[in-house]
């Protein structure tokens, strides 16, 4: 019995961002009476948070390099949509040519960043403070403090638009995505077949393994997720365009950090600077690639972001720094660096999207939000520290 | 007057799944020097945690006994109320403070409310300074102090606080012969005026030299307790008793197969990045053959460390000029990644701070520096990650509950056997070793030389730099001396001694004098 306590508390610390994530998704279905997990409204809210999700993705790497953060990205991303909007409605220039101008000018201000940060030596906090105060003041210089609006819908499919289906087919009469479906069943055997070539791999080298109930049930739990969730997008509109946008990116980043050399590359530098260095590892051409990439990935939640807003706002993007910031403390990262995964990052900012969604839905005023989310924030984070400290005694 | 004034009785302490401690019991006359040794993970660290409440009272069995009062330590404040006190290795100090801020840091003193009386705190510190011989302002900050005086700054802040017993931890790993000589009368004084101290050290002749008392640890457990003048000590009884066996030689032998030059350094010429007119390495000269162990000696600040680092492609110092050549041929190293891929390694003598990611495990660190060679296309192939990784601590025998082990938790020796690993798989042609076995016990330090054989065997080139004179003397073909940055000596090791080192030293210090 001591056993099966132990080895559960090792597993519940595994999964414990899962776990969590799941239990608020069920507390709020309660809450709002089971809007929360309707086809229409699983869709909306993978539309409504994907730029925290995209900007979690990029910042988990800045907090990986000893706890850097980026508090730069919610002005960038109201200063790409600017651009974008100003080049699309004022200079007429084709929207292909528009998002690759404004991806660039993200690139540019992560080649910015990175070189005070990586170069000169400036603290990263300072940089992006300063990041944050430059990219809101140009924002609201571009726009002259109006909005720019309507875009063309060529421009918010991106963050908007769903995936048409391949055929006309409907389920009882209702209209049924099959293209949706069909995605979901295989991205759940794919999930499947991973699992077990992991778990035989792990007992070939004699590693140790979950028993096999809790393998099955996790296994069993998550297939359930995805197949439910991927029925309720068939039997709304489809995939929408904005879940293929972070699914690439949670495919390529995780591939990315945990595969390759310059991923690995990142986590020893988190890990300790001196002896990475001293491993022949770059330290600062990682630590400036780093921001570079969060300065792409920043415009790319710009674009999604004005898009699903239609329109670009003086106070566009405004604290949302914040959000991405929590999203990947909740999924797990450590603030010294070195520890965090991008699908934690990815949990994070699910959970704060449901938070944020399920208190609209609500009515929870906009002021008390904030107070509960800096609340869950707090506890998420105050839980792992017990936990760890727990472990080690 | 008692006749203990600590005693700890059948104390047993468990870890999950290991018993670190196995009913130990360890009595302490006072004003004795009483020294506790042991291989490492004997359980010499845990006892002293123990014994000043780091480890509270309820997690452990047994008794604490000091006076004849049995004691209950829940936190660390209750052990020093009752005037025990701990020098770890790493020093508690504050480098931005000033030495009397340090000395009575967490203790100041003050007329009675919330301010600080600075002439009190500073003519206490001067008077305590005297005591410890440590001739230094009170304003200077610690950061600008010698390791060996910093060592003396932490002592005089246990006295601040009237310790009865003083706990040292391995005092003088890191300071040089001086510095450690005057510790070790420091101890032999402070033991006049009353105080008792309790000193872990892996250097036997320290041990012998000073204490009056030794208990030594194995595997958790008192294997063996002498006292000076009834029980016959000598370094080989104390290693017998500590690593259950009778090392006969300490140093493994070796086929000497010594080649052709392959490593040459000319006019090496190196400044401090903190202070650019300072120069720290001056016109350095030196070679290496394949298939030798050179050593490099010289005191603590001497410049080892400087001149191996600035060698590894500039990791160390600004303003880096004279030429390497590998085989005969010009090498330009702009980085660490070049020095690697030209066949050069550097093993740090500090493996904790720039040796390991220690929140990695075993596998990821020993592969770090040669991710390369374990890729397929672009992948890291974490099949074959984990056969390198098994392969070498099956070879190196670390010792570890798998390759998946974070270093973190490794003991020294295994720490640096993964380090070694690391950089054997690396597969370099010269390997500059920087103190590798500081810290590690006998037993491992036999293992380690066993390593440095191998190579040299399979015609790798060893550059070792280390502060133990016998250990130089003992592995190495040929020995440089360093002084103030310069080399000021060469021996072939059947024509070196301690005593010829130590000479070559004094004679340069003396020239720089004139």
């Amino acid at each position: 019995m001591k056993s099966l306590r132990s080895m559960l508390r090792g597993n519940i610390r595994q999964y414990a961002m899962i776990i969590a994530f799941i239990v608020v998704a069920i507390i709020f279905e309660f809450l709002t009476k089971g809007i929360l997990l309707q086809p229409l409204n699983i869709s909306n809210l993978i539309q409504q948070n994907a730029y925290v999700m995209i900007l979690a993705t990029g910042m988990l790497l800045c907090i990986l390099t000893m706890g850097n953060i980026d508090l730069s990205v919610g002005s960038v991303v109201g200063f790409v949509g600017a651009i974008s909007a100003i080049l699309i409605l004022k200079m007429d220039v084709p929207v292909w040519i528009a998002l690759i101008i404004s991806l660039l000018v993200g690139f540019v201000i992560g080649i910015w960043h990175g070189w005070w940060i990586a170069y000169i030596g400036v603290p990263a906090f300072i940089v992006t403070l300063a990041g944050l105060l430059i990219f809101r003041g140009l924002t609201m210089t571009a726009l002259g403090g109006l909005s720019l609006a309507p875009l063309p819908d060529s421009y918010t499919f991106l963050a908007a638009g769903f995936i048409p289906d391949f055929v006309q087919f409907q389920l009882f009469g209702k209209a049924f995505n099959l293209l949706a479906f069909l995605a979901g069943t295989v991205a759940t055997i794919l999930f499947i077949i991973n699992e077990i070539s992991k778990r035989r791999n792990r007992r070939k080298y004699n590693f140790e393994v979950p028993v096999f109930w809790i393998f099955a049930l996790k296994i069993v739990l998550i297939s359930l997720v995805i197949m439910s969730f991927t029925y309720a997008l068939s039997v709304y509109r489809g995939i929408p365009m904005v879940l293929v946008i972070v699914v690439a990116l949670v495919l390529i980043y995780s591939f990315v950090t945990n595969k390759t050399i310059p991923g690995r590359h990142i986590y020893a530098f988190g890990g300790n600077p001196k002896a990475a260095r001293l491993s022949g590892i770059k330290t600062k051409k990682v630590l400036f690639w780093v921001y570079v990439n969060m300065g792409v990935l920043a415009a790319l939640a710009g674009i999604v972001f004005t898009g699903r807003l239609n329109s670009a706002t003086p106070k566009g993007g405004y604290g949302f720094e914040l959000d991405a910031i929590a999203a990947c403390f909740i999924g797990g990262a450590s603030t010294t660096g070195g520890v965090g995964t991008v699908i934690g990052a990815i949990v994070g900012g699910l959970l704060m999207g449901v938070l944020n969604n399920g208190m609209a839905i609500m009515g929870v005023p906009i002021d008390l939000q904030q107070t509960i989310k800096g609340l869950v924030l707090l506890i998420a984070v105050g839980f792992d520290v017990v936990s760890k400290a727990k472990s080690k005694v | 007057m008692e006749k203990y004034i600590l005693e700890m009785h059948n104390i047993t302490k468990t870890f999950p799944g290991v018993k670190a401690l196995d009913n130990v019991n360890l009595q302490v006359k006072p004003k004795h020097i009483h020294a506790l040794v042991g291989e490492n993970g004997a359980g010499k660290s845990t006892l002293m945690n123990i014994l000043s409440g780091v480890y509270p009272y309820g997690t452990y069995e047994g008794d604490i006994i000091v006076e004849g009062e049995v004691c209950i330590f829940k936190y660390i404040n209750d052990s020093k109320a009752k005037g025990i006190a701990i020098i770890h290795q790493e020093l508690a100090l504050i480098p931005s403070l000033s030495i009397a801020e340090n000395v009575f840091l967490g203790n100041e003193q003050s007329d009675g409310g919330l301010i600080i009386n600075w002439n009190k705190t500073r003519s206490r510190t001067i008077e305590m300074l005297k005591k410890v011989g440590l001739d230094e302002n009170t304003d200077t900050l610690v950061k600008d102090l010698g390791l060996g005086k910093q060592q003396l700054v932490e002592i005089v802040k246990a006295l601040a606080k009237d310790v009865k017993i003083l706990i040292l931890d391995e005092p003088t790993a890191a300071l040089n012969d001086d510095d450690s000589d005057h510790l070790l009368d420091l101890l032999v004084e402070l033991k006049e005026h009353g105080i008792t101290s309790i000193l872990i050290s892996h250097k036997l002749h320290e041990v012998t030299k000073i204490a009056d008392e030794i208990t030594i640890l194995r595997d958790g457990a008192t294997v063996d307790t002498m006292v000076k003048g009834v029980d016959v000590i000598s370094e080989e009884r104390i290693i017998k008793a500590m690593v259950g066996r009778e090392i006969t030689d300490r140093f493994p032998k070796r086929k000497h197969k010594v080649g052709e030059v392959c490593f040459e350094v000319e006019n090496w010429n190196v400044f401090s990045p903190l202070d650019n007119t300072k120069q720290i390495i001056r016109d350095v000269n030196f070679n290496v053959r394949r298939g030798e162990v050179v050593g490099i000696a010289g005191l603590m600040g001497a410049g080892r460390t400087e001149l191996a680092m600035s060698l590894f492609g500039k990791a160390y110092g600004i303003k880096i000029s004279g030429t390497i050549r590998k085989d005969g041929k010009e090498l330009v190293l702009h980085d660490v990644s070049d020095a690697i891929k030209n066949g050069i390694a550097y093993a740090t003598e500090d493996r904790k701070t720039s040796g390991l990611i220690l929140i990695d495990d075993i596998k990821r660190n020993i592969t770090l520096s040669s991710l390369s060679s374990i890729k397929k296309k672009i992948v890291i192939d974490d099949n074959l990650e984990i056969k390198v990784g098994e392969d070498y601590r099956a070879k190196l025998n670390i010792k570890s509950s798998s390759v998946l082990q974070k270093t973190g938790n490794l003991s020294g020796g295994n720490q640096q056997k993964v380090m070694f690993s690391k950089w054997i798989f690396a597969d370099p042609d010269i390997l500059f070793l920087d103190e590798p076995t500081r810290g590690i016990d006998v037993g491992a330090k036999y293992e380690i030389y066993t390593i440095i054989n191998d190579l040299a065997e399979k015609g790798k080139s060893i550059v070792m730099i280390s502060s133990e004179m016998p250990e130089l003397l003992g592995i190495c073909d040929r020995i440089y001396i360093m002084n103030r940055g310069m080399i000021v000596g060469e021996f072939m090791v059947n024509e070196a001694s301690q005593e010829k080192i130590m000479q070559c030293i004094m004679q340069s210090n003396k020239e720089v004098v004139k």
